[in-house]
């Protein structure tokens, strides 16, 4: 199959290593991937600060640069719900309703990446090894607007070397808002703590998740703490083997690529 | 408090929102700033954490246990959506059905209206004083300072409302208005405030219950004046609802010569029949049982038992406004359970009281700003991460997160002048729509890495609004090149 | 313009002229009729529900009321009681009540918090929700009747028990003044942990016959 990667605005600026740990994966379970180079943002962050009629020539940035592709996966639940849940709307509202369809017609073929692995490609062991003691966290916008369920989980459970621990409190959200943990710093403060302390609690290594938002938020929280244990993006565990751990992990920042 | 202050905000139709100058509706400082004061509060974020805990888990127990919740959950949400579509017709049947049965129905613009209406009613029964069954509309309007105002005397008889009037606090929770205060606080309020209160009186629950029963009994027993709210009021036979728990609202709806209730104009419902829905959907989500103690229904007047006399208000003060909202006006849908701020991770840490409004949580922060128009709540749509927990558990399904996205949208383009922020995303938004000019952008970030001084984060001053970022966050330094760059370096166009 | 005429002209402005025609609901959820339990498992779904809010139930034959009712007030007094003590509905059915009991009449309501005990009958049970309904008629009493005195006997025969609460409310009349009483009188307002008996009775005893 040929997949389009979408790389998202923050993984593709701040932690590319998640973008290129997709890919790596993605051509090892046999697909062609493509990289559109036009793209740039789903236009959420936009959206959820207020700036919806600002975010309409960015969703059609977006359609423009994925037009034609078979399946488009992203490794952000986030984006990829706002690229079901608000692109045509926001299109819809300003009036551009060629644009709507199109993006409407797009969100059905893009996917969060544990959704594509399970739903489309039927996969759940992808041939991982990953001798490590991880947690997981089911970010908000994939548990309650996706509705990703248990896949990542069974994703995980069939990485080879990997403990998979339970993380208290899980469903709480870690804080993160996008312009939310800057606006309403102290309450995302307080949000984060929680979920740090629950995160430390398990004595996991890793923490895991399937936005790299939300990683960056509750790994920028733990880093300051000197805590130790550090955020992992679902795509880098799944793409790492015997052969290749993944080299450059989320929150060994990404000096180079 | 009553002064008149310059006229309401007026939405694009040109309807008026709730009057400034009455009522509890805005706050005195921004949502921020409020939670920045509570969230150093250690006793309020452990009593919070520990009431709302404790009643998440009941609610989920008992949702669990009806194998039709969803379907009540949509019945219940079409239920509300073909009413607010028909809320003229409903609210006209409702006041013959009142009528025709012995009930005088009264209508109010606004919380000014309103307390004036009520104030008049109370003072020509010559009673001096007020019995009061919890209800947020007379919260709202702010009705206890109006009637205390000519020199009434006015009791709260929910044990909560009973606990923030002798505290003289302010409620913080739509269902548990004390909900910031545990037994050990509740206590020392009590033996502070109540006349003759046992001096051995000690935390228990229990206890404390008693000594409430104890000093409300005789009020109850010689009131003549109640004044109640409504949560259902049904068009087709004129039946009014009131769900509750204690028995202290069957005391002011039965015993008093004259009740006056006062009840928001979206508590309307169609027919009997559409009770079935809701008082499955209500119980189970807001105190988390099967069903409440007591759920009292009465039809205008009935000879020889309970109140011969039977008020009705009908109050506006900015619903129709939100009305005039379509996306918005989900938010009058809310038959105000409290499911919501219960799994609010933001209302669990900063409780009810930095919401400035007698509506706190989620749906505080879609409603409040809508009654009173935007620009006089202008922090509250954004006082949410947008997590979703609350849409999750709405029985009937009002997508807050959502309203709240869509309020800031309204809040941004109210905006005559760009500030900096605006201008930022604007730029932001012209760099995310051109590929070219996104390369760039992407580019210059990679300045940041000459503060990094090849450390590995950010240093943790840097000028805001990042700084609200790297107060408590370390900020990864950018990547010498992109994901895309690289991509398209190694395998070409 | 009046107040009531400015509001509703402004729901219609609000609304606008061409407003959508409201949805046909769906209640695709039980109605009544549709609840499983029958028979004895209702009867059973009902003790248990009604026990579950620390409420007392006491089973007894149809011909067995009345000793039932006096062994409710025993449990629910502590013994020791006298017939005048206990106030009884109106038209609470003749066998029923205790000997030489007070029945309520047409005295000012606040009276009835003299009384120790009230008897009445109830108009619908549901099981599912251990939901006892009196509707104000002469068996059941009036409002007052039920919630002054501190100790209230309901008595429920098998043909008032419903499943769920759409069946129950089907079975009402909305013109009455309703009680819907589900266990003794409570408040979860103390760290949102449950505390029986505030206001209204803080015993209900519950007489099921049949």
């Amino acid at each position: 199959m040929k997949v389009a990667l979408f790389a998202t605005c923050l993984v593709d600026t701040l932690t590319p290593t998640v973008a290129r740990a997709t890919a790596t994966l993605l051509e090892r379970l046999g697909h062609e991937v493509v990289v559109p180079t036009g793209q740039a943002c789903c236009g959420q962050m936009h959206v959820n600060t207020g700036y919806r009629r600002e975010a309409v020539p960015i969703v059609a940035n977006h359609v423009r640069a994925f037009a034609g592709a078979e399946a488009i996966v992203a490794p952000s639940g986030s984006c990829v719900a706002s690229i079901h849940h608000q692109q045509a709307d926001v299109a819809r509202r300003a009036g551009e309703h060629r644009l709507a369809a199109d993006a409407a017609e797009l969100a059905g073929r893009t996917y969060e990446l544990s959704q594509f692995l399970v739903d489309v490609l039927g996969v759940t062991d992808v041939g991982a090894y990953y001798p490590h003691r991880v947690t997981y966290h089911p970010t908000c916008h994939s548990l309650r607007l996706l509705k990703v369920g248990d896949r990542p989980f069974r994703l995980l459970r069939a990485v080879r070397g990997l403990e998979l621990v339970e993380l208290p409190g899980a469903e709480q959200c870690c804080g993160f808002g996008g312009t939310f943990a800057v606006k309403n710093a102290d309450t995302s403060t307080a949000m984060l703590t929680d979920k740090m302390a629950n995160v430390l609690s398990t004595h996991a290594e890793v923490c895991t998740a399937g936005d790299a938002s939300c990683l960056m938020h509750i790994g920028g929280g733990l880093s300051r703490l000197r805590a130790g244990t550090r955020t992992v993006h679902l795509a880098e565990i799944l793409a790492s083997t015997e052969e290749a751990v993944t080299p450059n992990q989320t929150t060994r920042p990404a000096m180079s690529v | 408090m009553t002064a008149t202050v310059p006229g309401p905000a007026r939405t694009f139709l040109g309807l008026p929102t709730a009057p400034r100058g009455v009522g509890h509706l805005r706050g005195d400082e921004s949502f921020p700033d409020a939670a920045r004061t509570a969230l150093r509060d250690g006793q309020l974020r452990a009593n919070l954490g520990h009431a709302t805990s404790t009643i998440r888990g009941k609610r989920a127990r008992v949702v669990a246990e009806l194998p039709d919740w969803a379907e009540l959950r949509e019945a219940g949400r079409a239920l509300k959506a073909a009413t607010m579509a028909r809320l003229d017709d409903h609210l006209e049947e409702l006041e013959r059905q009142v009528t025709a049965r012995g009930g005088t129905v009264h209508w109010a613009r606004d919380a000014n209206e309103a307390n004036e209406i009520v104030t008049r009613l109370v003072l020509a029964t010559g009673a001096s004083e007020v019995v009061k069954v919890k209800s947020m509309a007379t919260q709202e309007i702010g009705l206890n300072e109006a009637l205390e105002a000519v020199g009434l005397d006015v009791f709260e008889t929910d044990l909560a409302e009973l606990i923030v009037q002798l505290g003289e606090d302010k409620p913080s929770h739509i269902l548990v208005p004390a909900i910031h205060k545990n037994r050990a606080e509740i206590r020392e309020i009590f033996a502070r405030t109540i006349p003759g209160v046992d001096p051995g009186l000690t935390d228990e629950p229990r206890q404390l219950a008693m000594a409430a029963r104890a000093h409300l009994r005789e009020r109850f027993l010689r009131a003549r004046v109640a004044v109640s709210g409504a949560n259902f009021g049904i068009a087709e036979t004129g039946t009014l609802t009131v769900v509750e728990s204690e028995g202290n609202g069957r005391m002011c709806l039965t015993l008093p010569e004259t009740l006056i209730t006062v009840m928001g104009i979206e508590k309307v419902v169609p027919t009997w029949r559409d009770l079935e829905v809701f008082l499955q959907l209500l119980p189970r989500s807001s105190t988390g049982e099967r069903m409440n103690p007591y759920t009292s229904t009465w039809a205008g007047v009935t000879p020889g038992d309970g109140p011969q006399e039977f008020h009705l208000v009908l109050l506006d003060n900015g619903r129709t406004a939100v009305l005039a909202d379509e996306v918005g006006r989900e938010a009058l849908h809310c038959i105000r359970c409290s499911a919501c701020l219960n799994v609010c991770p933001v209302y669990e840490r900063t409780g009810g009281h930095a919401y400035g409004s007698v509506y706190p949580g989620p749906i505080g922060a879609v409603l409040s700003p809508q009654l009173t128009g935007v620009e006089d709540n202008a922090s509250l749509p954004y006082a949410s991460s947008l997590c979703g927990a609350c849409y999750e558990v709405c029985p009937v399904a009002i997508d807050i997160p959502s309203i709240l996205v869509h309020l800031r949208s309204e809040h941004v383009e109210a905006q005559e002048k760009p500030n900096a922020e605006a201008l930022a995303f604007r730029g932001l938004a012209r760099a995310m729509s051109n590929p070219r000019l996104w390369h760039l952008a992407q580019r210059a970030s990679r300045l940041g890495r000459l503060f990094a001084r090849g450390r590995p984060t950010l240093p943790n001053a840097l000028p805001p609004p990042i700084s609200g970022w790297t107060r408590s966050r370390d900020l990864p330094t950018p990547p010498t090149s992109t994901f895309v760059e690289s991509w398209t370096r190694e395998h070409g166009r | 313009m009046s107040a009531r005429d400015d509001v509703l002209s402004r729901i219609r402005q609000a609304l606008g002229p061409d407003r959508t025609a409201p949805a046909e609901v769906a209640r695709s959820y039980r109605g009544a009729g549709a609840h499983p339990a029958t028979g004895a498992a209702l009867m059973d779904l009902l003790v248990d529900r009604v026990e579950d809010y620390r409420a007392t139930v006491l089973r007894c034959s149809p011909g067995d009321v009345a000793a039932t009712v006096r062994a409710a007030l025993d449990q629910g007094l502590g013994g020791g009681w006298a017939a005048g003590d206990v106030v009884v509905a109106p038209g609470l059915a003749q066998e029923w009540r205790p000997e030489g009991c007070d029945v309520d009449d047409d005295r000012p309501a606040v009276q009835l918090a003299d009384r120790a005990a009230s008897v009445t009958a109830v108009a619908v049970a549901i099981a599912e929700t251990g939901t006892l309904v009196l509707d104000g008629s002469p068996a059941c009493g009036r409002r007052a009747l039920s919630l002054l005195p501190d100790c209230l006997v309901c008595v429920v025969t098998a043909d008032q028990v419903v499943g769920g609460v759409p069946e129950g409310l089907a079975r009402l009349d909305p013109l009455r003044p309703l009680t819907m009483v589900s266990g003794p009188s409570a408040t979860s307002d103390i760290e949102l942990e449950r505390v029986e008996g505030v206001h209204g009775p803080r015993t209900l005893m519950v007489v099921l016959a049949g």
